[in-house]
């Protein structure tokens, strides 16, 4: 039997960034396209893309959130892989989206058959390079810092993703404990404006064990998380920085490259 | 019991502000919670019992009439009477009809939150009748003229300290230094109390439709002793919670213990089928089967919510709700608290005046993990804002502001199309520069004032969408 050998060509990646990343943490975009370039990938972003839609669909706006949802499976609806910097809003395309087209059988089909491509940045890293060959990517070392992980919890409870993002902490920093990692940051979108209070209380809680890991670092694969544990760890001063794990992964790359 | 749903708000902030109920919540999630996860960790099968009794539930929630009708005909086939209460003023009166039947002066009462939800112990005192809580924490509470915090347990709020002052105050007794004193306290103050009640009155955990039977689990064995040393006992229960053989028992006992407590079993589970038979020496001489709706129709009646009706009363999903570890159970304002009591007060109490309960989540799905039987809290939560807000089944339940209404129209305008995307960003970084210091914002007018209080806002940056054109050709 001939062996044929075909041509390498890269995959196709669509990057939809998310609202909060487009508009407050640019950055961390610029850091998910230089990881996926590094593997070889295609890397595509449509302009037309916005938000999708969680903020209306959480706070009960279905309504609302109907039109962003069409759009995004209207730039989206085929065969190649989304991948998401957000946990939240990859959960809110890939679990929520058929609730709310439950009487619209043709974007439901979409929805379904989109629901598929959906990935979270450390996800679609994991998926792609053999657990084996992680290491290779990171030639430089580790870097010279203490890093705590906040277990966001869509990414956790709602995609199931825990171990790729640790995976990838492992390599490239050292990873502390972080006491009740699982907890809510107390963020939950609108419902830490509804409730400043009861979510400040809750962040509280979430500062004292960042501080308490003894880590110079606290990431997770959620923007907005970060963006509510960044506005606390600011407010009260602290050393601590928060970063979003795209920015690790970009920054131990180039280190290595 | 009193509807106070409307008032989360004031209730909550009332919560936080309390060090020493700070204090005692702080330590539900080293206690039960974590409890609860090495239990069900150390069951090998858990995830299979899990499933099992899902499925259990929903088979019997979705023959709900066949299970009552075989429930009820055993119960009458042992002996006993059942009295199908169609809301909690009919449940409560027909239990004051029992006691004023048998001219009770005094019912001893093993812990009920349906008994709550009845307003029963007010019911029998207009009748003059006393009633006595004898399960530990509700004895507590009675004796403050409180309300119960947590489903399991009730006096979960008070400390040991207000505990010894409770007692001294109420009792007559010295302050206690050692829990173990106030236990034995409570102990001699009961006994007596057990000795004289002409009638006993408990809740149930599970009800079983082919033996009649009547299940309880507890701890201190007061259910026991409510259910045989008075001649009549009254057995209240939610409709929900019939299963349909003895066996099923095994699955639910272990699902229900280990998710409450995290103990392997209970101290006791007492099962209870009809009256005392001719050959017996002890239990009552008259059994009383009170099954009540009391609004519980209306969960099944929706299939959005049905599953609620699944749920076992253990209390995992509050003691793993983060929110309900900072407000606590009285914030919710009804007799259930937690992510389970967001759904179900709502549905039975009222929807729009509990309009806050659905919102008080962050949605992070704490409570489903902990759910023994799966229950989807936060897609119930999600259904529920819808309801709120658009009112697709239940539209006299609408009560979304216009001001809220209007923001959510302009923020998704704002998010409509690349331009908008553009457009709303320029005018943010316009608007921020009197408001931005070192790259964050550190006070916001309006309803973004709160989110400010406690922590900094993010200035917006010049977007990625404008920084891909440098990025597109690398």
């Amino acid at each position: 039997m001939p062996e044929f050998n075909f041509p390498d060509r890269p995959n196709r990646v669509h990057l939809f960034v998310t609202c909060v990343v487009d508009q407050f943490f640019p950055e961390v975009g610029e850091a998910v396209v230089k990881t996926l370039r590094a593997l070889g990938e295609d890397v595509r972003f449509d302009a037309a893309q916005t938000c999708c839609g969680q903020p209306a669909f959480n706070s009960g706006y279905w309504n609302e959130a109907k039109p962003l949802a069409r759009r995004f499976l209207s730039l989206y609806d085929g065969s190649e892989p989304v991948v998401m910097p957000s946990g939240s809003c990859a959960a809110m395309v890939r679990n929520y989206y058929h609730e709310l087209f439950a009487d619209d059988p043709v974007n439901l089909r979409r929805a379904e058959r989109t629901a598929r491509n959906i990935y979270e940045f450390t996800e679609y890293v994991a998926e792609k390079v053999d657990g084996d060959r992680l290491d290779e990517l990171f030639t430089g070392g580790k870097f010279d810092a203490r890093v705590a992980f906040h277990e966001a919890c869509h990414t956790r409870r709602e995609l199931g993703v825990d171990a790729q993002p640790k995976a990838l902490l492992d390599l490239l920093a050292d990873r502390v404990e972080l006491p009740q990692a699982e907890v809510c940051c107390g963020f939950g979108g609108t419902f830490s404006v509804k409730y400043p209070d009861i979510s400040g209380a809750m962040l509280r809680d979430k500062l004292d064990n960042i501080e308490a890991s003894g880590a110079d670092v606290v990431t997770a694969c959620d923007s907005s998380c970060l963006m509510h544990i960044r506005g606390g760890l600011q407010r009260r001063g602290s050393a601590v920085r928060a970063a979003h794990i795209a920015e690790l992964v970009a920054g131990g790359l180039e280190s290595g490259g | 019991m009193e509807t106070k749903t409307r008032q989360f708000r004031q209730n909550s902030a009332a919560a936080l502000s309390d060090a020493n109920v700070q204090n005692n919540l702080a330590g539900l999630y080293s206690g039960f919670h974590s409890a609860r996860i090495t239990a069900s960790a150390a069951t090998s099968d858990w995830d299979e019992l899990s499933d099992v009794g899902r499925r259990i539930k929903a088979h019997v929630i979705e023959n709900l009439d066949y299970y009552l009708e075989m429930l009820a005909r055993n119960v009458e086939r042992a002996g006993g009477h059942v009295y199908f209460a169609k809301d909690a003023r009919a449940a409560a009166d027909y239990v004051a009809g029992v006691a004023r039947k048998h001219s009770v002066e005094m019912v001893i009462k093993s812990k009920s939150m349906l008994s709550e939800e009845m307003g029963l112990n007010e019911r029998l005192e207009e009748e003059g009748i006393e009633p006595v809580e004898t399960d530990l924490g509700e004895f507590i509470v009675q004796l403050a003229g409180d309300t119960p915090f947590h489903i399991i347990a009730p006096a979960i709020h008070k400390s040991r300290e207000d505990v010894s002052q409770l007692f001294r105050e109420a009792l007559g007794s010295p302050y206690y230094e050692d829990i173990e004193d106030l236990g034995r306290e409570a102990r001699v103050q009961l006994r007596q109390k057990f000795m004289e009640a002409g009638m006993g009155v408990s809740g149930a955990n599970f009800l079983v439709a082919e033996t009649g039977t009547v299940t309880l689990v507890t701890n201190e064995g007061n259910g026991r002793m409510c259910t045989s040393m008075p001649k009549v006992h009254v057995a209240i229960s939610g409709m929900e919670k019939v299963v349909p053989s003895i066996e099923d028992l095994s699955v639910f006992l272990r699902l229900l213990i280990r998710s409450a407590t995290g103990q392997m079993l209970s101290s006791y589970v007492t099962t209870v089928t009809g009256p005392r038979r001719e050959y017996e020496e002890d239990g009552p001489e008259e059994f009383h089967l009170v099954v009540v709706d009391n609004g519980r129709s209306r969960l099944l009646a929706d299939p959005d919510l049905r599953e609620a009706l699944f749920c076992l009363r253990c209390g995992a999903c509050m003691n793993a709700c983060p929110v309900y570890r900072k407000v606590g159970g009285h914030a919710y304002g009804w007799v259930y608290p937690g992510p389970i009591g967001a759904i179900v007060s709502p549905m039975l109490t009222g929807l729009s005046d509990a309009k806050d309960l659905p919102y008080a989540s962050t949605l992070c799905g704490a409570c489903k993990e902990a759910c023994p039987v799966g229950i989807d809290l936060p897609r119930m939560l999600l259904y529920l804002r819808k309801e709120l807000t658009q009112g697709d089944n239940y539209p006299d339940q609408r009560s979304a502001s216009a001001a809220e209404s209007a923001a959510m129209k302009g923020w998704r305008a704002s998010v409509s199309s690349d331009g908008a995307m553009r457009a709303a960003n320029l005018l943010a970084r316009l608007g921020q520069s009197a408001l931005s210091r070192g790259g964050h914002i550190s006070k916001l007018p309006g309803p973004m004032s709160g989110w400010t209080e406690h922590r900094d806002f993010p200035t917006a940056a010049k977007p990625f969408r404008s920084r891909w054109r440098e990025m597109k050709d690398q």
